[in-house]
């Protein structure tokens, strides 16, 4: 008995949201036609459904867009945060292709299940513009991508090692979250530019790209080669690389001339320990990719024809360059 | 003899032990601790000092989950404390005046008691069910803390804040002096006086108990008080261990880190009987586990399924269906941690003497 009336109850529940859901269609359609119909004003309405506020570099990514979707550029950005639910993101680029806006910018949580909700976009005319993170779906779904290459970034940081390390050196490496893109590719594109080289990589572990993870992780690094056993530390963001540097010092050692330290990413206090030299060197991960992606908007909105790729490129900085940069970086 | 291969924290200490000596063999220089400018220093160390934050959190949710609760919004509580403590050190003057130090951290503690203080509210007061009650926190209080430091990394350089994690008390690191006196703290109050029975009796059956003359909700109540006034302390030692607030990593699962040292620890899910020697040796073994990862060497895909096996491992053991099936026990038991929910109260009684012994 009592499960009926709860079924019942979860009925009625689907009819009334189904209804309201309906509902707001219709206001939305209107809305829309008001919109889209009204053609005539220049403002052009873009929808943005960023992943989330999850991080610093996150944080520096929302403002830049923000910035270059705004009102004297001539945008009206609709902005949704998903707090990293793929399914709440896929709902919100519905309710944006709803509202009818002019173009729709995602920065995809996952790269994995957006065929549909793309294809709807397609069919409303609306075009897409990804940005920092990929999807796997078909590239005839998007206009443009725009974002970094991560592979590139742990090329140059290589690069760099590859130069300044020339003698026996023993090196550990700080992954980000296990699976992502970023530790994968910045792995990948590290490694392949200290191949030949000297620099021998005696452990990797991953400390989720979080402080605590660095700290945690060079601790026990620590512990199990001594400080005299390790000569270099290769960290996949700044944060764990800030963490090792406290490790570090807590072991009483010198970061940055005992054990040497390159990072990527570039955020402000990173650079503040580029420059007090407690790391060494630094790539950076532009998260500023708002200008472009305006750029991309209107040239997508105006016909034009544009690359599926546009990479933003990323910076390196050593202790000079940071002392130069500092006080103008945004982030 | 048997007795002692029967006592309820046989299994936990034996897996610690294992855990250990699994360390000790891969690499000697684990058990090595050396003496550097009058500290204390090595692996067994840094288990003891980076165990504080989930000691702490541990020792509230065994309480919790003694009255037969759960608390899921300690992790957003340490996020914020963190958050509060930061922001108060960052907008002062002198960052590394002691005083500006102690203000911001009793400002921290306080706001995680409100926040213990809401939890409780909720539970005891209305009545809700406390994995939805502190589930409102854990997913708005994340948000809070993100809103306080303004979605960025608030970061300090104050001596007196990161002594809190870092320092060291004569000899021992000053992070291991607060996990320790919360631990005798707690076992002096619950087992020294009547509240461990009450808080017992009310897990066991709060209907009987309130009829029997214990004010329950109080009890309730101040579970969730201290849950979060300890998360809030675990919010402030992690804070200080990074000197930085980092709203979205702070303490992020450590709700279900907590929940899984109880139970290693041999506290019943379902409420009741607790142990706070258990709850130690739970988070030392989850912390000693961390190290065990890193010592040897387990890649980083590899390493969750590492570690969710030997938990698995860890929990069958303790399982005395498991050991009777493998004929080790030859009684069954009745209270496995998955058997019905909690004992009679005339066995908890009888039970509790062996308990103040542990």
């Amino acid at each position: 008995m009592r499960n009926k009336v709860l079924s019942g109850l979860a009925l009625l529940g689907a009819v009334t949201l189904g209804l309201s859901a309906c509902g707001s269609d219709g206001g939305d359609d209107v809305a829309a036609g008001s919109g889209g119909g009204g053609g005539g004003d220049d403002v052009i309405t873009v929808g943005f459904a960023q992943t989330g506020s999850e991080s610093g570099w996150r944080s520096a990514n929302t403002e830049s867009m923000k910035e270059a979707f705004s009102e004297e550029n001539g945008f009206e950005l609709v902005f949704n945060a998903a707090d990293n639910d793929p399914a709440a993101q896929i709902a919100a680029v519905r309710s944006f292709i709803n509202q009818g806006v002019d173009a729709i910018v995602i920065a995809p949580i996952v790269e994995d299940g957006w065929d549909d909700v793309l294809q709807e976009a397609q069919d409303a005319d609306i075009p897409v513009i990804l940005e920092d993170r990929t999807v796997t779906a078909s590239e005839d779904l998007y206009a443009t991508w725009v974002g970094l290459d991560f592979k590139l970034e742990g090329q140059k940081a290589g690069e760099w090692a590859a130069e300044n390390f020339t003698e026996p050196t023993t090196m550990v490496v700080l992954e980000g979250t296990t699976g992502s893109a970023p530790a994968n590719d910045r792995a990948e594109g590290f490694d392949a530019a200290i191949e030949g080289t000297p620099i021998e990589k005696i452990d990797s572990q991953t400390g989720d790209f979080t402080r605590d993870g660095g700290k945690s992780v060079m601790e026990g690094f620590l512990q199990k080669y001594g400080v005299d056993g390790i000569d270099l530390v290769y960290a996949h963001n700044d944060d764990m690389g800030l963490g090792a540097i406290e490790a570090i010092e807590a072991a009483g050692a010198v970061p940055g001339e005992d054990i040497k330290i390159i990072t990527i990413d570039a955020v402000r206090d990173g650079m503040q320990a580029l420059v007090d030299g407690k790391i060494n060197y630094i790539v950076e991960c532009n998260p500023l990719l708002g200008e472009k992606a305006a750029e991309l908007v209107k040239a997508v909105l105006d016909g034009e024809e544009v690359d599926k790729r546009t990479i933003v490129e990323d910076q390196a900085f050593d202790q000079a360059a940071a002392e130069e940069a500092l006080p103008d970086r945004k982030y | 003899m048997t007795t002692f291969w029967k006592h309820r924290l046989f299994w936990p200490a034996a897996a610690l032990v294992a855990l250990v000596t699994v360390n000790s063999i891969a690499r000697p220089r684990f058990l090595s601790i050396t003496m550097r400018d009058g500290e204390l220093y090595g692996a067994l160390i840094d288990i003891l000092r980076n165990s504080a934050p989930l000691m702490l959190v541990a020792l509230g949710m065994t309480i919790v989950i003694a009255t037969r609760g759960i608390d899921l919004s300690v992790g957003a509580i340490m996020a914020v404390s963190g958050a509060v403590a930061l922001t108060v050190i960052d907008g002062s003057d002198d960052p590394g005046n002691l005083g500006t130090v102690l203000v911001a951290v009793a400002t921290a503690i306080a706001v995680a008691l409100v926040l213990g203080v809401w939890n409780g509210f909720l539970v005891a007061v209305l009545g809700i069910q406390p994995i939805i009650a502190t589930l409102v926190l854990m997913l708005a209080g994340r948000g809070v803390a993100l809103l306080i430091t303004g979605g960025f990394i608030t970061t300090v350089n104050s001596d007196p804040f990161s002594y809190i994690a870092s320092g060291y008390l004569t000899l021992v690191p000053f992070a291991l002096v607060i996990s320790v006196v919360a631990v005798a703290v707690i076992a002096l109050v619950e087992r020294r006086t009547a509240l461990g029975v009450l808080t017992e009796a009310v897990g066991i059956n709060p209907e009987a108990s309130r009829l029997a003359g214990v004010r329950s909700r109080g009890i309730v109540w101040g579970a969730y008080v201290l849950s979060g006034a300890l998360a809030g302390v675990a919010g402030i030692v992690y804070a200080s261990n990074i000197k930085a607030a980092d709203a979205n990593a702070a303490g992020l699962f450590i709700e279900l880190y907590a929940i899984l040292a109880v139970v290693l620890g041999g506290t019943s899910l379902a409420g009741g009987k607790f142990s706070v020697a258990g709850t130690v040796i739970g988070v030392l073994v989850i912390q000693t586990l961390e190290s065990t990862i890193l010592f040897l060497g387990v890649p980083s895909a590899q390493s969750p399924v590492f570690f969710a096996l030997v938990v698995v491992v860890v929990v069958m053991v303790q399982s005395k269906r498991v050991r009777g099936a493998f004929g080790m026990v030859r009684r069954p038991g009745r209270d496995g941690p998955t058997g019905p929910p909690g004992p009679s109260k005339h066995e908890a009684v009888t039970g509790r003497r062996t308990e103040v012994a542990a």
